[in-house]
């Protein structure tokens, strides 16, 4: 089984879309959606969910007011101003401030700081047209996506793993920070897909340094490379340079925003410029990872 | 004002709407670049950076002499950075938030802080705009402590642009937290739709006062559009698909540079936001 993520770094550049016309090509596969406080790979693969789990990741501290004395020793001791005096002489605790450290409860004299487990979200384990799909939907201003991308892969990789899929697809987060780290620690390899602009070039060097601190190998592919072809160039030869190897060149086509509102995706919309080139790039991906 | 320019959906145009709304308003004016995963508002800026810092995070070091294995500190521990075995005392940095309860709660005094280098902030000057971005470096996991050193440069009474990460969880809570007032960027499409709606239930829950502006207006259909009526959101501006634009773009050219005409509407944009500002709506 050969797992394979696909991020951008920069956001909007087409992950999502890709992913799922990958889903479509791949045979005998499982899909994750990582892409966890923004997720959208349900919207083409439309799941039937069978299975719902609550996330719990952490704590937050809550402060009694009954039994808060106004001492202010809960807020001398947060180090992420999360706290703030009330009008009536107590303590509030802001819950998308609070880092669930626990200093504020631990110090606070009258007891009066309550340290609850923190829900942050569901998860789910669907069926779709194209297979097993796990996903997940962090909750409001939650913290710790991390966390729920670590298990929205595990969970995935199982399922995989027990049915002998050949392929575990991820669908990845922008940037370059803790969920991005949690999609692509030993994986297979990672596919990045970019675009030809200045902030697509400056951010696809980032996450190919990523990938390259956690030695996984990079795959490149630019979307709507004929927006600018010669920054196309210029960013598949920053590529190779650095050791990531280019795939190919989707050009710009209205039909992948038409598959997208059909619910569709675009390799099932028929043999359009982009479709035929995700195709190809598909059929290197095959070869490449056998 | 605090003016936060965020979306659910990555891509959408928050960097090109950021940068142009700073060129198009009266001086002074901040913009404050807190996507510092992937910063990009100096690509279409060009500012002259001044002053580069440092940003660091507390972090515990443990005096093994000192520790006697107590596991206070590893007990108290939520995020699993300090690992006691035997009589010595484990760190793992990359896995601290530095809240420094550690040091707090240890009986023998053995664990002292460190800084930590997580990332960089910088501050310049373009075109009479005040340009302040952070920047984490890579390998680092939490880009909150970069926010947080970015926004601490605000000068309340000056207009403050703030290019917030995408997304909903902690990177863009903290960028957009204690804000006057949000402009959600989307696009009009099923991707853009779905994570306006998580943007909105974000701005909801945080009591921040918001509008929309929908860029390539005329790329998709119009579930967008009635949703906002729907939901009665003010639409503050449409910026209909343009390949000049995109182009420009692609070319570190802003939205001003390939669109002049846009610069009064965008200057309504920041009018409708200060109306939309906490504290200033009618009851």
């Amino acid at each position: 089984m050969k797992e394979l993520v696909i991020i951008s770094g920069k956001g909007g550049t087409g992950k999502t879309s890709l992913t799922a016309a990958f889903a479509a090509l791949a045979k005998n596969a499982v899909f994750a959606d990582c892409d966890v406080d923004a997720a959208d790979l349900h919207l083409i693969l439309a799941p039937q969910i069978k299975d719902r789990h609550d996330f719990f990741s952490g704590r937050e501290a809550i402060v009694r007011p009954a039994d808060c004395t106004g001492c202010g020793q809960c807020q001398q001791h947060c180090r992420f101003e999360a706290i703030q005096a009330d009008n009536n002489g107590t303590y509030r605790i802001d819950p998308a401030g609070c880092e669930g450290c626990g200093v504020c409860v631990h110090f606070c004299p009258a007891n009066a700081i309550d340290f609850p487990e923190r829900h942050c979200g569901q998860w789910f384990v669907s069926d779709s047209r194209f297979g097993p799909m796990v996903h997940a939907r962090l909750g409001i201003a939650a913290e710790n996506s991390g966390k729920l991308v670590s298990v929205v892969r595990q969970e995935a990789k199982k399922r995989a793993e027990k049915q002998q899929a050949d392929w575990l697809l991820v669908d990845g987060p922008p940037g370059i920070g803790c969920p991005v780290i949690a999609s692509i620690t030993g994986a297979d390899a990672v596919l990045v897909v970019t675009e030809p602009t200045l902030s697509g070039k400056h951010d696809f060097h980032r996450v190919l340094d990523l990938a390259k601190h956690f030695k996984i190998p990079v795959f490149l592919c630019l979307n709507k490379w004929d927006i600018n072809p010669e920054m196309t160039e210029r960013i598949e030869t920053l590529g190779t340079n650095q050791g990531a190897r280019p795939l190919g060149r989707i050009p710009y086509d209205k039909a992948v925003t038409a598959a997208q509102i059909a619910g569709q995706c675009v390799v099932e919309c028929g043999h359009g410029p982009a479709a035929t080139e995700i195709r190809n790039i598909w059929k290197k991906l095959c070869q490449t990872m056998p | 004002m605090k003016l936060a320019i965020a979306s659910g959906k990555g891509g959408t145009g928050k960097t090109t709407l950021s940068v142009a709304l700073a060129l198009a308003a009266d001086r002074p004016v901040s913009l404050l670049d807190c996507d510092v995963e992937e910063p990009n508002g100096h690509i279409f800026l060009r500012p002259q950076i001044e002053k580069r810092e440092r940003v660091v995070v507390p972090v515990p070091v443990i005096d093994d002499e000192a520790c006697t294995g107590c596991v206070q500190c590893s007990s108290f521990c939520q995020f699993n950075a300090l690992v006691c075995l035997g009589s010595k005392t484990l760190v793992f940095p990359e896995l601290c938030h530095s809240c420094g309860g550690c040091t707090k709660v240890c009986p023998t005094g053995a664990i002292s802080e460190e800084d930590r280098e997580i990332g960089s902030v910088e501050c310049g000057h373009a075109d009479g705009v005040d340009f302040i971005q952070g920047c984490l470096d890579v390998g680092h996991a939490m880009s909150p402590p970069v926010i947080r050193a970015v926004k601490h440069h605000i000068d309340p009474d000056t207009l403050t642009i703030l290019d917030c990460p995408p997304g909903t969880s902690c990177p863009m809570i903290t960028a957009v937290r204690d804000a006057d007032v949000a402009v959600l960027v989307t696009e009009p499409t099923p991707f853009g739709l779905h994570d306006l709606k998580l943007a909105v239930e974000t701005m909801r829950d945080l009591g921040l006062p918001f509008g929309v502006v929908v860029n390539r207006s005329d790329a998709g259909d119009d579930l967008v559009r009635r949703y906002c009526e729907t939901e009665a959101i003010p639409i503050l501006l449409e910026i209909p698909e343009d390949r000049r634009v995109a182009e420009a773009y692609s070319r570190g050219q802003s939205l001003l540079d390939a669109a002049p005409d846009l610069r009064p509407r965008l200057r309504d944009v920041l009018t409708a936001a200060s109306q939309l500002q906490r504290g200033n709506q009618p009851s």
